[in-house]
């Protein structure tokens, strides 16, 4: 269940790269990106997602539902 | 944004606030100054006032923290700390504009060695530059690898450059003993209240412990923790200057509080600044309406706050990628394009040099200031103006008036020639105001001064500063600004008393919220 930065609003503050617990965040074109391999939403890890609690711009750490698990079946 | 609205200040408020403000002050007088231990009134103006020594000798030369230094030296900040751990309603970092000066805005970020390098080609190019600060644009001990590797670097290569940090404080208890390692001999802590409930208007949420916490339960942790670091400091003798944002209806009388909390701590210097709030900044406080203070209310609660603890009235609140001297910012000849191309050689000698030639000159002001004071002395007299003064820097009256960006503002009594504030005049950059406009704001920024020192000035600002009431002075052009304003009060003073002129007090003032335009 990976979360996804949009881009259009974030920063670049680099706030949320440290405080990923499977170093799933790095800066990729002036933003940051996550990889949603590496992604656990911090379960067993945190009580909330790191990257929700820390970024500044609300709204812009969210769940990625255009991932295939996501879509009503065919 | 309709500019003007936003600077007019409505005067019939106020009044009443002020009031409260002014009671503030008599009760925190009362009782900070028992056993005739009050301090003089100079502070952080120009001489060592009643500083102790070890202080004053590490305080001198620092352009942010010595009214009379930042004339001569210069500061520059490096944006390597972009993350923040708090938010503030008075912040939105998203914003950049290369004419916007407020702090945490900045254009570019840089690496810790590129922060270096920055540092050794703007040491070398500006040899007055004695002032290394980290300043966020995030919180640097929310960035603390980065903030610490900025400062190993510089501290390795450049020993002279003195090492600052501004923090919110949330972190502050963790790394003061880094801050120790590195030599780090001033801190600067950002505290609006030391109430969790006025804090809890002022700070919608915190990152702590890997928690997002809000409301009352965050204002309490980032106020025990900006307490305990404080404490932490101040026993190990780093120097601690206390900022605080002054926002009307939310901490404007609070602040008295807070002015006795950090005292009791051991700050050693307290910052009042106004908010800086306009809905095209996109904060919380802009896009609500909150009001920035005025210049009499800004005022009023900072000579409250000076009973006992130096007050720093000289800020410019600039940019986190700031370089020059207070109120210039030369950061745009300092790209990281530009740096990196540039061959550094630091040159530790010359800077020496020229250090000691600007020595040469403050001596000389301050010699210049006695002698004219000496003349003052015997006169007596409870009236107390407030003069601008457009001066481009080294204490002289040497700017045109149609050129100045800012204006300082002394006030002039028999005790002599005190620096109480500056004004910016500068047009804010969206742009749209003519010429007409442009005085009308200047009248406004200084509509509290009886007179204005210029170098120069025209015939048609002359005539409109005067149907104002405001005397327009350039006979002192290119001489000592607190020598020429004695001099001028004293002639003042001798109208007032032969019945030539008759003493009126001015109006407020308004504190311009706009940007400081660094291109000249």
């Amino acid at each position: 269940m990976p979360f996804k930065i949009i881009a259009s609003q974030c920063t670049s503050c680099s706030a949320c790269e440290p405080e990923c617990p499977n170093v799933a965040i790095r800066e990729k074109g002036g933003t940051f990106v996550i990889d949603p391999k590496k992604c656990t939403e911090c379960l067993g890890h945190f009580d909330e997602p790191q990257c929700v609690a820390v970024c500044p711009v609300d709204n812009t750490c969210v769940i990625d539902t255009s991932l295939p698990r996501y879509q009503a079946p065919a | 944004m309709d500019a003007s609205a936003q600077s007019e200040v409505s005067n019939g408020g106020n009044v009443a606030e002020i009031g409260e403000i002014m009671q503030n002050i008599a009760e925190h007088k009362g009782c900070g100054t028992s056993g005739g231990s009050g301090k003089a009134s100079c502070g952080s103006q120009a001489g060592q006032g009643d500083l102790p020594t070890e202080i004053w000798e590490k305080v001198k030369n620092h352009p942010c923290y010595s009214e009379e230094a930042h004339h001569h030296y210069a500061r520059m900040h490096v944006a390597v700390a972009p993350a923040c751990n708090i938010q503030c309603n008075y912040c939105n970092r998203k914003y950049d504009c290369a004419n916007e000066s407020r702090p945490g805005v900045v254009s570019e970020k840089l690496t810790p060695e590129q922060a270096a390098k920055k540092v050794l080609a703007v040491a070398s190019t500006i040899p007055q530059m004695t002032v290394l600060g980290i300043a966020g644009p995030g919180d640097p001990l929310a960035n603390p690898e980065k903030t610490f590797k900025t400062f190993e670097l510089i501290y390795n290569t450049a020993p002279d450059i003195k090492l600052c940090l501004s923090t919110n404080g949330l972190m502050l208890p963790d790394h003061v003993d880094t801050i120790a390692k590195y030599n780090v001999d001033h801190v600067t802590i950002t505290i609006n209240m030391v109430d969790p409930e006025i804090g809890a208007k002022i700070y919608p949420w915190i990152f702590y412990k890997h928690k997002r916490y809000t409301g009352y339960e965050a204002a309490k942790i980032l106020t025990d923790r900006q307490l305990q670091g404080l404490e932490m400091l101040t026993e190990r003798g780093i120097l601690c200057k206390v900022n605080s944002v002054m926002i009307p209806g939310i901490n404007d009388k609070h602040l008295v509080e807070v002015n006795k909390a950090v005292k009791s701590r051991g700050a050693f210097l307290h910052n009042i600044m106004p908010l800086i709030s306009a809905p095209e900044h996109g904060t919380v406080f802009g896009l609500n309406g909150q009001r920035g203070p005025s210049a009499q209310e800004l005022k009023a609660l900072q000579d409250s706050c000076e009973g006992e603890m130096n007050m720093m009235r000289h800020c410019r609140q600039c940019r986190a990628d700031a370089v020059g001297l207070l109120g210039e910012d030369r950061s745009a000849e300092f790209t990281t394009e530009k740096i990196m191309a540039m061959e550094v050689k630091y040159d530790a000698e010359t800077r020496k040099a020229y250090q000691e030639k600007v020595e040469e000159e403050r001596v000389a002001k301050v010699v210049a200031k006695q002698e004219e004071l000496a003349e003052l002395a015997g006169a007596s007299s409870d009236i107390k103006v407030l003069a601008a003064v457009a001066t481009k820097g080294s204490g002289l009256i040497n700017e045109h008036f149609g050129h100045a960006k800012e204006f300082q503002v002394y006030e002039l009594s028999t005790a002599g020639a005190k620096f109480v504030g500056h004004r910016r005049v500068d047009l804010y950059c969206q742009g749209g105001y003519g010429e007409e406009d442009s005085l009308q704001t200047i009248i406004r920024a200084i509509n509290d001064c009886h007179a204005v020192f210029v170098a120069k000035i025209g015939g048609c600002p002359k005539g409109d500063l005067i149907n104002a009431g405001i005397e327009p002075v350039d006979q002192y052009a290119h001489e000592f600004i607190e020598k020429s304003a004695i001099a001028w009060f004293k002639v003042y003073l001798d109208k007032v008393n032969s019945g030539e002129i008759e003493h009126v007090e001015r109006g407020d003032a308004a504190i311009r919220q706009g940007a400081l335009i660094s291109a000249a």
